[in-house]
């Protein structure tokens, strides 16, 4: 009795609180959109087999229909994949410097990479439009080192996009790789060096294929919610910069169509579900590698 | 792999100057005279004063601080529930099911949840507000909190348990007295991370909220929006101050117990 209870109270209010919505987002991406409020026609209303008649894909042809769509999804994922990429060459020395650090520095690193990952993120993204402003202090440095003698545009670009994106979430590339390099047996290094293994060649041979689990859990730590960021892109990116998160937010909250909305959260849950997949089945050959 | 490259340093430098020359500016220009942000007018501490007796912060300060306090206790006692029921709780009809509704919000994106949750609270009728914000940040931030839970649950020696257990102690007495005094610290990381997850929040708590509550994530939204205003970086200021010295009290705490610890083992040893 007390098992079932254990087990219930919390499966019972995942149940409720994160399938059931997903449920229903499905249930309004194929229902007509009415301007009542609920701005929506439930499609659900007539029973079961009433509902897969009236079943419609209105609103996904509508998607693929409008460029706008298209663009923000291939936008979202080009920006995703880019900042992933540049989070990694500069995350991974970050991490191969703090794995070769003596061994009393490591928990202050370790502490001082966590750190900004608990102050709040929002402030974090809003401290860099002081930064990257036309009227900032990045081109105020610039200017008076002589390097420009125009203000550079960064702020409202994709650029400040790139680097709020790599400036938020670093922590997370860092941290599985450390761990792997930390676990790395050095001996195996000093054995390929005597072997006459040059040091760049030993680092190629021997230190990025013993740390690819922690390079790809990283890659996807990162890739997966950059993805479908809203914040950054709003705050950083101006109007320029299509992102598919900005557009599911301006499509609920100012345009105020839900069923689009809705569809196309769809489209997002069903472009993450791969990289999620793969993500999970790394985590898994990791645990297992460990034991 | 002791001796630190001088490219292993640079790296080092580079890294934790461009993680934490952004904050300190904005640390920095809070104490700005001018309004104007980027220029440098002379110190003064005006913008703390305007912050502290505007109302509209400081409500949303309250409301803020009432959600996290409430989302996170529920969700460290569901989240160890949870994390129990996945570590130790053996087969039961619809596990993966469950271990999968654990994982996923933790990926998810939160235009998505945030989304999803609203439909279900207007699909039922909900007045949304403080409530309704309360039940959105239990239920993303009870994943990470047994995710964290599960980990400590994983590792630790499970005879222990089973010793109390056939002492003749009930298994919810093993629970209190064996398991709960083990895993407490991971419990309580487990309360912290939800507590700033939920003062983190801008988007869920945007879908999830009416017209009764605004969050301090919202209010600071609605501002920054307008461009950068010094008001908000003595907001910042604060907020990044609080979190610097409870994570440095915390470590410094952790890190005389674990003094203490290997002090009683070495002793326990000599015995």
């Amino acid at each position: 009795m007390r098992r079932f209870l254990l087990i219930s109270v919390p499966y019972l209010w995942l149940l409720t609180l994160f399938l059931i919505p997903f449920v229903i987002v499905f249930k309004i991406a194929l229902s007509d959109a009415a301007l009542a409020i609920p701005p929506y026609m439930p499609t659900m209303k007539d029973g079961l087999s009433a509902m897969f008649s009236q079943l419609d894909f209105e609103n996904f042809i509508f998607l693929t229909e409008d460029d706008l769509y298209w663009k923000a999804y291939l936008s979202s994922l080009k920006i995703a994949f880019i900042s992933t990429v540049l989070t990694l060459l500069l995350g991974y020395p970050i991490a191969y410097a703090m794995a070769r650090a003596p061994h009393e520095w490591r928990a202050t690193l370790m502490m001082l990479i966590i750190l900004p990952f608990w102050t709040s993120f929002l402030i974090r993204v809003y401290a860099w439009v002081g930064i990257l402003s036309t009227e900032g202090l990045l081109n105020r440095f610039l200017f008076w080192i002589g390097a420009i003698s125009e203000p550079l545009m960064i702020l409202n670009t994709s650029t400040a996009v790139y680097i709020g994106i790599v400036y938020t979430y670093i922590p997370f590339m860092i941290l599985p790789i450390y761990a792997a390099l930390e676990r790395l047996d050095a001996s195996l290094i000093e054995a390929a060096e005597d072997l006459g293994c040059s040091r760049m060649k030993a680092f190629w041979l021997i230190t990025v294929p013993l740390s690819k689990g922690g390079i790809i859990a990283g890659c996807f730590l990162v890739f997966i919610p950059a993805l479908g960021e809203f914040v950054i892109p709003s705050l950083l990116g101006g109007s320029g910069t299509l992102m598919i998160g900005k557009v599911l937010f301006e499509e609920f909250f100012s345009n105020r169509d839900w069923p689009v909305a809705s569809a196309v959260a769809v489209i997002l849950l069903i472009i993450l579900i791969i990289p999620i997949i793969l993500f999970q089945r790394n985590e898994q050959r990791q645990q297992e590698a460990e034991r | 792999m002791n001796r630190l490259s001088s490219f292993n340093v640079v790296s080092l430098t580079f890294g934790f100057a461009f993680l934490y020359l952004p904050m300190l500016i904005l640390v920095i220009y809070s104490f700005n005279k001018s309004k104007l942000v980027t220029v440098w007018a002379g110190f003064s501490t005006k913008w703390y004063g305007e912050l502290l007796s505007n109302e509209a912060f400081l409500d949303a300060a309250w409301v803020t601080l009432k959600v996290a306090m409430i989302s996170s206790s529920i969700a460290t006692v569901l989240g160890t529930m949870a994390a129990y029921t996945l570590v130790r709780g053996g087969r039961f009809f619809g596990r993966t099911l469950f271990s999968g509704m654990i994982y996923a919000p933790l990926v998810m994106p939160e235009v998505i949840t945030g989304l999803s949750l609203l439909l279900l609270f207007i699909g039922i009728g909900m007045d949304r507000g403080v409530m309704t914000i309360v039940l959105a940040h239990t239920t993303f931030s009870m994943c990470f909190v047994s995710v964290v839970v599960s980990s400590r649950l994983a590792t630790f020696d499970r005879s222990l348990e089973e010793a109390a257990l056939d002492l003749g102690a009930s298994p919810f007495q093993a629970f209190r007295l064996i398991t709960l005094p083990i895993i407490a610290p991971a419990v309580v990381s487990g309360w912290l991370l939800a507590f700033t997850l939920s003062l983190d929040d801008l988007v869920i708590a945007s879908f999830a909220t009416g017209p009764s509550a605004t969050t301090l994530p919202m209010k600071i939204w609605s501002s920054v929006r307008l461009g950068v205003s010094p008001e908000i970086n003595a907001l910042s200021s604060i907020l990044i101050g609080l979190v610097a010295s409870g994570v440095i009290i915390a470590s410094l705490i952790s890190k005389r117990n674990s003094v203490r610890l290997r002090l009683e083992e070495r002793t326990a040893e000599r015995l």
